[in-house]
């Protein structure tokens, strides 16, 4: 669905490229997650993607379509949320989603809701009823929530039956409760559409929930697969032992054939063995054994806190 | 059909806004109705008739033509805002022409002002100011003419801007300089050459030139009072809109993408 290659941005007078080359593919109907510190390239990244800002080299295609020579049928195809909300405040939710429906060419201009056509007017009806805003619908967006905001941006980029969704750190600045409304309605539209997802975060805990998570770092790719696949590409488990008699100890590694490094402790990485079997065949006696076995947010944390270059 | 319904759609959330917005619709009538009432009549009350014509009624030509013209402009550079506050992101990445997208905004503006041209009228007519049928009738499409032409200097302009505050910047320098360039007040035939070169580049001029060739076909003073005739101005006006709409529209779309 989504096609990425060696995409390279770098802003105009900028010393150094904001995304540095990335390549990745996204499935149709794939929950895609795009996972990165902030500054990492993720919205530089989303904004190529969905047209607003042209690449310096690289390309990218999105269901068959070039992003720079066929941009109008890309944006046909892709419904965006983004990273701020762009609803006009001075309109009425429905008036929001009437110029949205409008601007796609999905229903024809009428210059007032009972004007507009019954499919139209049927269907704001249904999506609001789902997100319970059946009567604040038509109350000003500047009387709405946060959460009430955001849900309206998801009902307004769906008018148009997008086959990719795209959703720029959506949960940004909403409390836990509105979090997890939103995620639970559009777990609920994904399934029912079966449209592919394509989220920016800078939370693992909604990475985890994607079929696939791409990591992404000072505007290069760090790790790309399933969570499982990142967690073990990322997360890196070993075990840390010393003894008294190092020399001893030492010799017994290399006598079992334990990869180790360091001049003591030594680590020893666990690359699928046991802790246990590790232990049990040492028999120089041990002053210090830990282990370091890491959660994939560890893991995440320790790319994204290392010092930058 | 589906650019033209997407620009009515654009155009119709201008005039909403407009409408819900009751300091902006106040202080939009004000403005001028203090130019002519203050201005106009103090001016006709100081120097009479020197040049052989009514200043009131010039000045009253001016200042509708001025206002119809400047307030589609500034309408127009208020994209700039819809940038800051986010809103164009939402226009940008549909799937309709960019030349659609100014063009509705030129029309939603250019509607905006016309509800202002109306009023002066009415203003106009309370003090005395000499108006025949004939002339209201052929005043409504010329002041959306006007307002059009505006709407587009307003895309030149805000293709080079980058934020709002940048856009009140340059109004000192882009606006007001043409209301004496143009002649919104004062008679510009009569110019040194400097200025006179830099009146005939001012756009408002061949606005406010267009209505006075309305105005006073059907009002004659005793001397010539418009410079141009209307056909003339006109093709101007045609000339300098399509330059401005490409021109502007190209630079804008160009900088919004091109970062």
């Amino acid at each position: 669905m989504i096609q990425v290659v060696n995409l390279v941005k770098r802003y105009r007078k900028a010393e150094r490229n904001a995304v540095d080359g990335i390549s990745f593919e996204v499935g149709g109907g794939e929950f895609f997650a795009l996972l990165g510190p902030n500054g990492a390239g993720k919205t530089t990244t989303i904004s190529i993607l969905t047209t607003t800002l042209l690449p310096t080299s690289g390309s990218a295609t999105i269901a068959g379509f070039d992003l720079v020579t066929e941009a109008s049928a890309v944006r046909r195809t892709v419904g965006i949320i983004f990273q701020r909300p762009s609803l006009d405040q001075n309109l009425t939710g429905e008036e929001n989603v009437r110029l949205h429906a409008i601007l796609y060419g999905v229903h024809s201009y009428a210059p007032a809701f009972r004007l507009m056509d019954a499919a139209y007017r049927r269907r704001v009806g249904d999506l609001a009823g789902l997100l319970g805003i059946g009567r604040e619908v038509f109350d000003p967006v500047r009387t709405y929530s946060g959460g009430m905001r955001r849900k309206l941006e998801i009902v307004r980029s769906l008018m148009h039956d997008p086959k990719v969704l795209f959703l720029d750190e959506p949960t940004a600045g909403l409390d836990p409760p509105s979090r997890r409304s939103l995620w639970g309605y559009l777990d609920t539209v994904r399934r029912e559409r079966a449209m592919t997802i394509f989220l920016t975060t800078h939370y693992l805990e909604e990475a985890e929930q994607a079929d696939r998570i791409c990591v992404i770092d000072d505007g290069r790719v760090v790790a790309n697969g399933t969570p499982s696949a990142i967690k073990a590409a990322l997360v890196d488990e070993y075990l840390l032992v010393d003894a008294d008699d190092r020399p001893a100890l030492l010799v017994e590694l290399s006598q079992l054939a334990l990869p180790h490094s360091g001049s003591g402790p030594f680590r020893i990485p666990l690359d699928g063995r046991r802790t246990h079997q590790v232990l049990r065949a040492i028999e120089t006696p041990l002053s210090v054994v830990r282990t370091h076995t890491p959660s994939l947010e560890d893991a995440y944390l320790e790319i994204v806190d290392k010092p930058h270059a | 059909m589906h650019e033209v319904s997407a620009i009515l759609g654009i155009a119709h959330r201008d005039l909403v806004k407009l409408l819900r917005d009751r300091a902006r619709l106040i202080s939009s009538f004000a403005f001028p109705l203090i130019l002519i009432g203050v201005l106009g009549t103090s001016l006709q009350a100081g120097f009479g008739t020197p040049g052989g014509f009514n200043l009131l009624t010039f000045v009253f030509t001016g200042v509708l033509a001025q206002t119809v013209w400047q307030s589609a402009a500034l309408g127009v550079i208020s994209l700039v805002a819809d940038r800051e506050q986010d809103f164009s992101q939402e226009m940008f990445v549909s799937p309709i022409s960019r030349y659609s997208i100014i063009f509705g905004k030129i029309i939603g503006e250019s509607l905006v002002a016309l509800p202002q041209a109306l009023a002066i009228l009415v203003f106009g007519f309370a003090i005395g100011v000499p108006l025949s049928v004939s002339v209201l009738v052929a005043l409504v499409p010329v002041a959306f003419v006007v307002a059009i032409f505006g709407g587009a200097f307003g895309v030149l302009v805000l293709s080079n801007l980058k934020s709002q505050q940048s856009a009140n910047q340059i109004f000192p320098f882009v606006m007001l300089p043409q209301f004496f360039l143009a002649g919104v007040f004062n008679p510009i035939d009569n110019l040194p050459w400097f200025l006179d070169i830099l009146s005939r580049l001012a756009p408002m001029r061949y606005a406010i030139d267009l209505v006075r060739g309305i105005y006073y076909s059907s009002h004659p003073e005793p001397v010539r009072v418009p410079l141009l005739d209307v056909p003339t101005n006109l093709a101007i006006i045609a000339a300098m809109f399509g330059l401005f709409m490409i021109a502007g529209t190209t630079l804008f779309v160009r900088s919004e993408r091109n970062r």
